[in-house]
């Protein structure tokens, strides 16, 4: 973990960033990924688009938990 | 008699045995009742905030939806995930202002930021209209999926009262501790079987995922796409992100929220719980299959059950009916707990304030088995389809947000006049939009056609918060005044 990111304003914008991906993702870009081909592993496009994005979110909350300092062992909870 | 019948018998007596147990060793006041003590660890805490994705909504609710719209149905799946995005932040803060000042419910967290009893009031009413048909939603579900399971042998109208009773006997036991427990059997047995059924019934029938969407296709070449008007991608959107702001507005969500030991659960569990959600795929899975095996249904949230029943054995319909128990029966202890503690709390505490916390208690207790007949009654007298109910709900609960997200920030500009009237002004509107089958084109008709099929909650819920700032702005003198009045009246107290 990269102590410029972590703290500071460095570190919110990148959080705040992140939280906003899955927004883009699932409700902005929803009109442009509307269509069922092509068929990607085994899911119809608009499917696969949202499962993706699913897992994304879940990977942004990732970084964002392990970049907020307020995690860190001792942080007042 | 079949297999299936004494599986469901065993995990109908397992559920209300353990709801039941759950009271041990646990000294019940309400805080202890209500909240759990604020004691739960991670697991627990993770499971009641995931309880959303497993209910009987899921079950039967987010089958049919992929059954009779297709593509459509994929929006159930989004917005669990961006409102958890939202939890990292939003449910620490509710949890540390909530164990700061000992609240137990919803109403309290009003009552307190905007220093005013009667918009506690205001937001009782809304929670719980909210709430009574989502428990009748979860009633009707467990009578459905009893009946289909037991191949009819238990009739729908006796496994509703039966499981009325036995919710109702247990949560006035151990309240939102029956949950808990329960939901741990709950979610182990509903993702074996989800994931069970999900690859089985494709599989058995299509040889395969692919082979079932390629038949799909086949059938409707834009059923898997957002292909109907009344589904464009203008009600997709605006569908994910209300239901988004509302998830967390659930009144039995805050108790979710308050029972947890500390803040950094929600921070953790904010990484899981998005993947989490993923366990609805397998839910779509069989909704598709059962377009194409079990076509014709006039009620799309029969499709699981009679697929399920058509291609696999008694015993492990016994079993899906057995996880499709549990799913009505978590979700309906945490709103019977939740609304019985607001009817105590925030209104009958309010009218008796000499009463002691033990009479408050005592209450809470007597208002399980009055809500309980209530959604009883309202379950006989039939309802709309599963969804509907529940995007009522949700329209209503979203138009708390607002003044929910102002009452975090350190100067509020938004006062308990201008919240008030913004919830309700938004909960009228939705009432009457959803009650009349309106849609926005309907009454917005200069609006462009492409935003005609917005979720009707979002005209109520920009109405809300117009009416929010406008009443705020004129009667800022005048409530100055009075929460000064007010807070000193508290402070008495």
């Amino acid at each position: 973990m990269s102590e410029i990111h972590a703290g500071g304003n460095g570190g919110r914008y990148l959080r705040f960033t992140l939280a906003t991906l899955p927004f883009i993702g699932m409700l902005v870009l929803i009109p442009a990924v509307n269509r069922d081909e092509p068929y990607v592993l085994g899911l119809p496009f608009l499917l696969f688009w949202i499962v993706l994005w699913v897992a994304l979110t879940a990977a942004c909350m990732t970084i964002i938990y392990w970049t907020d300092p307020a995690n860190r062992a001792g942080a007042e909870g | 008699m079949n297999a299936a019948l004494p599986i469901l018998i065993l995990f109908f007596a397992l559920a209300v045995a353990l709801g039941l147990y759950a009271r041990r060793g646990k000294d019940m006041d309400l805080e202890q009742w209500s909240v759990g003590g604020r004691g739960f660890g991670s697991i627990i805490v993770f499971l009641l905030l995931a309880g959303e994705i497993y209910t009987t909504f899921t079950f039967l609710g987010a089958s049919g939806y992929a059954y009779k719209y297709g593509g459509a149905s994929f929006y159930i799946l989004c917005y669990g995930a961006l409102a958890y995005v939202f939890s990292y932040w939003l449910a620490p803060a509710i949890w540390r202002y909530a164990s700061k000042e000992k609240l137990v419910s919803q109403p309290d967290w009003f009552s307190k930021k905007y220093k005013s009893r009667n918009l506690a009031l205001v937001v009782t009413l809304i929670g719980v209209i909210a709430m009574v048909p989502y428990l009748q939603l979860q009633l009707t579900g467990l009578g459905i999926i009893i009946e289909e399971t037991s191949y009819g042998t238990i009739p729908r109208s006796a496994a509703i009262v039966l499981g009325g009773v036995g919710l109702a006997a247990y949560v006035v036991i151990s309240g939102i501790h029956s949950a808990a427990w329960n939901a741990v059997i709950k979610d182990i047995l509903v993702l074996i079987v989800v994931v069970f059924i999900g690859l089985y019934l494709p599989f058995h029938y299509f040889g395969g995922i692919g082979a079932m969407f390629a038949e799909v296709q086949a059938k409707s070449p834009t059923f898997l796409m957002l292909h109907e008007p009344s589904h464009d991608t203008g009600w997709f959107i605006t569908s994910i992100l209300l239901s988004a702001l509302g998830f967390f507005m659930w009144p039995h969500y805050f108790g979710a929220i308050y029972s947890s030991k500390d803040a950094k659960t929600f921070r953790r569990n904010a990484m899981f719980l998005p993947l989490y959600q993923l366990v609805l795929l397998f839910v779509f899975f069989v909704g598709l299959t059962a377009y194409l095996v079990v076509p014709g249904l006039a009620n799309g949230d029969l499709s699981l059950l009679r697929v399920v029943r058509d291609g696999l054995p008694p015993a492990v319909v016994g079993l899906v009916g057995a996880a499709g128990l549990f799913c009505a029966l978590v979700p309906g202890a945490m709103l019977l707990t939740t609304s019985a503690t607001m009817l105590a709390k925030n209104v009958y505490q309010e009218i008796r304030p000499a009463a002691t916390d033990k009479q408050v208690g005592l209450v809470a207790k007597l208002m399980v088995p009055v809500i309980t007949l209530i959604a009883l009654y309202l379950t006989f007298k039939g309802g709309a389809a599963i969804v509907n109910l529940l995007l009522l709900g949700y329209a209503f609960v979203t138009q708390l947000f607002p003044s929910m997200i102002m009452s975090l920030l350190h100067r509020n500009p938004v006062n308990k006049w201008g919240a008030g009237s913004g919830m309700v002004v938004g909960a009228v509107i939705v009432a009457v939009l959803t009650i009349g089958a309106y849609t926005v084109g309907d009454v917005l008709p200069f609006l462009p056609s492409a935003l005609h099929h917005l979720n009707v909650g979002v005209p109520a819920l920009l109405a809300n918060i117009v009416v929010c700032v406008l009443v705020s702005l004129v009667t800022r003198d005048r409530s100055a005044s009075m929460q000064e009045s007010a807070s000193r009246s508290t402070a008495a107290v």
